[in-house]
């Protein structure tokens, strides 16, 4: 029953209006809307379970804190019928050091990354971009290994995650990969995520320098991101930015202008050329451009206070 | 009138009516209710803003299925309003996106989504450009004295073109209703605004007599106009469909059809152009304005009416020429929303009164001063005021947020404070009272009374204010006055619950109501009335007030029988980075003439102001192709506790002699204020913007505009305020 | 192991052990006003941008419009029915304009539950900013719920007579 069937004739338009219907644009090939009883549930009682039945049953749909997958499913944008329940899984919602390497669980969510001392001594830009993510309902539920499987350009904690140079930790029934998070992404909401792989966790390693974040929504909660921005202020600094290519950005030229003492207007003409933004219903690519060069500007200009720095950088 | 010494109700917070059932979750929304044998259904709307239908194919399983089109309109196929222009199912023609065509129902809601309805069609060329439209739905002329002689006595002319934006009204519960096929004719269950706008609307469509339908509103989750005249279009879906399958039918949107196909607040291009004397006087006022209807008249006339009396704003002037046209394009109609067209153009005249006083080198509070009505001055349209409290709110308002000391000590900075003179008329305009001819009936309890009105409770405390009314007229304690079910079974036609009129108009029905009853009590108990002389029903009719004169033609005379006058004092922030506006303090006054409940009052005023706050920086419909196309909450941004002030509410009082206890309307003036409040405050940053929404896209472009380079550079380096720890994180350092 | 459409899911509903034949995948807000006949619990959107439908989940709150049943077996699941009418916060919303049209409100007393005793005027707006109300302006929401934790401390004995008899009424 489900599947694709509209499509647009020669001299007609042939459609059909549903709450699926009103969110695309008129002319893409419309889904039927995916009906509860159609849908196929996969209750596994462990990682190593849901593994086996990703290799055995694929492809599922992972289902975690469901913060957007049922955005989708409600709306009928997604015609997928057979799921994987992740959420009951606690190994996976473990945040740990192991070694000098703190572990964040795919399945912990921001409330948990808020409350975690762990986090909140190592990572507070992570903390910061978790406390901005919606409401605290959806921080009570949303995780990050969702947001990363997301895959939105907009994911706050996204530019969190590559300026951290976070490892993506990937399992498979056979195998286990660590995926530097620089080549995690392929693409607009593409990965190196195979069909019957999970991330499972991400590994993260300390930081030297002041961590800072900065989030440009369309209000001041509950938002949507147009730019956000997260960076290291190291030697070099690190930083990356969402919402303004097709996928979360590091910015290596601008990164390297910096470290080597570059002025902040050439930094920000740097930064220019390293991003793409584009117009949306939520933005235009010039703000973005513009918004992202003057984040660049506020970061050097907060980490760096001594006078001199100062003085120059404005 | 009483004093108000000795009232005990009147004036005091009593508990609202149905506050008890709203928070424990026990009061029953449309959504809430089910019948047995009930059956869901799915409206098939168009994909296309404008052409024709050619042919409707149904693929899947449509056994069971109860299948609705225009052909199965029993009466006359239209939405009863004003013009009988909209059909309630397209026939042929299509004017604009998600115009509903088909209706399906089935008992099974999966059953029900499965099939998929196709419809095919002859596209024709949409003119989304109201600057472009061939049709007005409505043309209007308000002229006073001479513009020649205006102009002529004028030192310095201004003008300017000012524009708003669609707004949604986006009440937390999306429109329903459900319809129960009762003996040959129809009972309606909805949740909306005026039941006898619906009971009207179903009578035309179903070729019923009055008594073969009847309309019961439901617990209403906030309306805001958006639930006056669209529900007639649902409740007319749902009964069509309910009279063939002989079956209640329930029908109720879900957000994304809610935003996409109802009614928002129009779209309007404001043109003024002003004589004033160097001193700051206005000799000539000229103002053009284009208000966008969308694709059908629905309350276009009469909103554009509302708007073009209000637009010259507060201020006194001999020579006035106000003209307007609504006209139609190929987008979903536009229809009522909170202020009713005088948001529109009181954003334009008080953005342009900041401009008139930077011109002259004025300060923003003496021209007001200056050009405010008063007392024994006429309105734009004639009227001569009795009582005008425009003065008052201006001073109060300075007073309390210090507005001349804040705009001295913020200049230079990237914060502004910008004020805004509004005023707004009560109840419905002109004639349109005593064309209504309002009822309202009152009972006798054994306990005190009951109250039949039709006026319905959606949040704003009909019910409770009424009962505070009637009670302290009655002499009975308010616990002791009950109020019906806004069912047209039961209660008299008290008009529409719309214009502010509610507490004022038929408020004051009410208390007539219950002053005869109080006199034929005469020493009697209500309990002892009822023993002696059986049940005790007094229903009165609005009377007009004989100093009250209206001529609808030339457009003079005494458009309102009362207005409220407010003030709006706003500071904002401006982040350098992002051009983000944060309004910090908002200071209101409202001159409301009495309010019954100040608590309900001042919940007014604040939310409007809170939805005036979202008017002004951040709703915006992104129309692409004549659809809405960021139809989700996520996309449509409305404003959250934290893009929230606190609003510094301050009423005055000044009673209405024609008002119930002195009350005039209050529901719709605080939305007039906040915008140009908001945009003036951003002109005192020195940012010319002339539009709303003032997204940060736009300061962006306007900064760029003055000063090339924008407020990032010329003032954050050096005069740079801290920005609020909220927005900015600096974290710190690895130990 | 593997559930193909409906194996029983067992939750606590208000207190209640609760079984239901519901699909897994069914949204718990569906759940709750169809098969429990829990209607207090409001749809506003379907994208957890409004909060109208929040129901605390083991304590915590969350849009039940974006959580499949499934997530709730073996949980603790809170409504507004469960606060019966009497809680401090009910009172107060009633008693300061908290509640408007009442739509959002047994959403916005979930989330409020939640804050904790004596949340901060910050405290409040940040965890009631995932609550859309349209009709407030939120401020006389801050009012009823800053009174409702004075309330905590302090209990007045008669004032909320009126209160209690109205509630008893309602139910």
């Amino acid at each position: 029953m489900l599947g694709s069937i509209s499509n647009r004739q020669a001299t007609w338009f042939v459609h059909k209006f549903r709450r699926a219907d009103l969110l695309r644009s008129a002319d893409e090939e419309t889904l039927m809307l995916g009906s509860i009883s159609n849908r196929q549930l996969f209750q596994p009682r462990s990682l190593t379970d849901a593994l086996s039945m990703l290799r055995d049953e694929g492809p599922l749909v992972p289902m975690a804190g469901c913060t957007d997958l049922y955005v989708a499913l409600n709306f009928g944008t997604l015609d997928d019928t057979r799921f994987l329940n992740l959420w009951p899984l606690d190994s996976l919602r473990r945040i740990e050091m192991r070694g000098d390497v703190l572990s964040i669980g795919a399945l912990a969510t921001y409330t948990d990354m808020r409350r975690s001392p762990l986090v909140q001594k190592i990572l507070p830009m992570l903390v910061a971009a978790a406390r901005e993510i919606g409401g605290v309902q959806v921080q009570n539920r949303g995780t990050l290994g969702g947001n990363v499987a997301n895959g939105s350009p907009a994911g706050d904690t996204l530019p969190v995650l590559a300026a951290a140079d976070v490892v993506v930790v990937l399992r498979s029934a056979a195998d286990m990969r660590r995926v530097p998070f620089s080549e995690y992404y392929t693409g607009y909401r593409r990965s190196v995520l195979g069909p019957g792989e999970l991330i499972v966790a991400f590994e993260f390693r300390k930081l030297h320098g002041r961590q800072w974040f900065r989030k440009v929504g369309t209000r001041a909660a509950q938002a949507i991101s147009k730019v956000v921005m997260a960076a290291v202020a190291g030697d070099p600094p690190r930083i990356a930015v969402g919402s303004v290519a097709p996928t979360v950005v590091r910015l290596p030229s601008t990164e390297a202008a910096l470290g080597r003492g570059a002025s902040i207007d050439e930094a920000r003409q740097i930064l220019l050329e390293e991003i793409a933004p584009i117009d949306d219903a939520r933005s235009t690519a010039e703000y973005r451009q513009r918004v992202a060069a003057n984040l660049l500007a506020r970061f050097w200009n907060d980490s760096f206070i001594t006078k001199s720095r100062r003085t120059r950088n404005l | 009138m009483r004093s108000s010494r000795g009232l005990k109700a009147v004036g005091r917070n009593v508990l609202r009516k149905d506050g008890v059932e709203k928070v424990s979750g026990a009061a029953r929304y449309i959504d809430d209710l089910s019948f047995p044998n009930l059956l869901h259904a799915r409206t098939i709307r168009s994909t296309i803003p404008s052409g024709h239908v050619v042919d409707i194919q149904y693929h899947g399983d449509t056994t069971g299925f109860t299948i609705v089109d225009h052909r199965d309109v029993p009466g006359r196929n239209i939405v009863a309003l004003i013009d009988d222009d909209q059909p309630c199912l397209a026939e042929r023609t299509i004017r604009h996106f998600a115009e509903p065509i088909v209706l399906l129902a089935h008992e099974n809601r999966e059953r029900l989504n499965a099939v998929d309805v196709q419809i095919a069609y002859r596209e024709a060329t949409p003119n989304f450009d109201p600057a472009a439209s061939k049709t007005s739905f409505k043309t209007i002329a308000i002229e006073k004295g001479s513009l020649d002689e205006g102009f002529a006595a004028a030192d310095v002319v201004v003008e300017g073109e000012y524009r708003a934006g669609h707004q949604e009204q986006l009440y937390i519960e999306p429109n329903g209703a459900i319809a129960v096929p009762a003996g040959g004719g129809i009972t309606l269950y909805g949740s909306m605004q005026c039941p006898y706008y619906v009971h009207r609307a179903l009578k035309v469509l179903l070729g019923l007599p009055d008594h073969k339908v009847r309309v019961i509103q439901t617990e209403t989750g906030g309306g805001f106009g958006g639930k006056e005249e669209y529900p007639s279009m649902i409740a007319g879906h749902a009964a069509l469909l309910a009279l063939k399958a002989g079956r209640p039918v329930k029908l109720v949107y879900d957000r994304v059809e809610d935003m996409v196909a109802t009614t928002k607040r129009h779209p309007a291009v404001i043109h003024h152009r002003t004589g004033v004397t160097r001193d700051g006087r206005l000799t000539a006022i000229d103002i053009d304005a284009l208000f966008d209807g969308g694709a059908y008249a629905t309350l276009s006339a009469v909103v554009l009416s509302r708007g073009l009396i209000h637009a010259s704003g507060p201020y006194r002037c001999d020579h006035v020429r106000i003209r307007g046209r609504a006209v139609m394009t190929n987008t979903p109609p536009n229809g009522a929303f909170r202020g009713f067209g005088a948001p529109q153009t009181q954003l334009a005249a008080e953005i342009h009164m900041d401009r008139i006083a930077g011109q002259l080198g004025l300060d923003p509070v003496r021209v007001r001063e200056i050009n405010a009505l008063r007392p024994g001055d006429t309105t734009a349209t004639g009227q001569r005021l009795g009582d005008c409290s425009a003065l008052q709110v201006l001073r109060a308002a300075v007073e309390r947020s210090a507005f001349k000391r804040r705009r001295r000590a913020l200049a230079g900075t990237n914060r502004g404070i910008g004020l805004a003179l509004f005023f707004h008329g009560s109840g419905f305009t002109g004639g349109g009272e005593v064309a209504l001819a309002s009822k309202a009936s009152l009972a006798l309890t054994g306990r005190g009374a009951r109250i039949f009105v039709a006026s319905t409770e959606i949040g704003q405390g009909t019910r409770t204010m009424h009962a505070q009314i009637v009670a302290d007229t009655l002499g009975v304690p308010y616990d002791c006055v009950e109020v019906n079910a806004a069912d047209t079974g039961e209660v008299p036609n008290s008009g529409p619950t719309v214009a502010s009129r509610t507490c004022m108009v038929v408020g004051r029905i009410l208390q007539r109501c219950a002053e005869e009853m109080r006199e034929r009590l005469g020493t009697l108990t209500p309990g002892e009335y009822l023993r002696t002389h059986g049940p005790l029903v007094i229903t009165k009719q609005y009377e007009k007030s004989s100093a009250i004169a209206w001529d609808d033609h030339s457009y003079r005379g005494d458009a309102y029988g009362s207005y409220g006058w407010a003030c709006d004092v706003v500071e904002v922030e401006v982040d350098p980075d992002t051009w983000q506006v944060k309004p910090t303090a908002f200071t209101t006054v409202h001159e409301i003439g009495k309010a019954i409940h100040p608590m309900l009052a001042s919940g007014q005023i604040e939310g409007g102001s809170a939805q005036g706050i979202g008017y002004a920086l951040f709703e915006e419909v992104v129309m692409r192709d004549g659809r809405m196309a960021n139809c989700q909450l996520t996309n449509y941004i409305v404003p959250t506790t934290l893009d929230t002030p606190a609003i510094d509410v301050v009423m005055l009082e000044n009673p209405y002699k024609h008002g119930p206890f002195g009350a005039k309307g209050v529901g719709e003036m605080p939305i007039d204020g906040p915008a140009p409040a908001i945009i003036n405050a951003l002109r005192h940053m020195g940012i010319d913007l002339r539009e709303i929404p003032a997204t940060p896209e736009k300061i962006m472009a306007a900064s760029a505009e003055r000063t090339g380079s924008g407020i990032t550079k010329s003032r954050s380096a050096r005069r740079y305020t801290k920005p609020s720890s909220k927005t900015l994180h600096a974290l710190r350092e690895k130990p | 192991m593997l559930f193909v459409r409906s194996p029983r899911v067992i939750f606590s509903l208000n207190g209640k052990r609760t079984r239901t034949n519901a699909h897994p995948m069914k949204r718990l807000l569906d759940v709750l006003r169809e098969d429990c006949g829990l209607t207090g619990t409001k749809e506003g959107c379907g994208e957890g941008e409004c909060g109208a439908c929040t129901v605390l989940l083991n304590g915590a709150p969350v849009n039940s419009c974006l959580v499949p049943l499934v997530h709730a077996a073996g949980s603790r699941v809170t409504t507004i029915e469960a606060l019966g009418g009497r809680h401090r916060l009910q009172r107060a919303f009633v008693e300061h304009g908290g509640a408007q049209c009442g739509i959002c409100t047994p959403g916005m007393i979930m989330a409020a539950i939640a804050l904790g005793p004596r949340p901060s005027i910050e405290g409040i707006r940040a965890g009631l900013a995932g609550n859309l109300c349209r009709c407030t302006g939120y401020s006389s929401i801050y009012r009823s719920i800053a009174d409702a934790s004075r309330r905590a401390l302090v209990r007045p004995a008669q004032k909320h007579a009126a209160f209690e008899r109205r509630a008893r009424r309602a139910r």
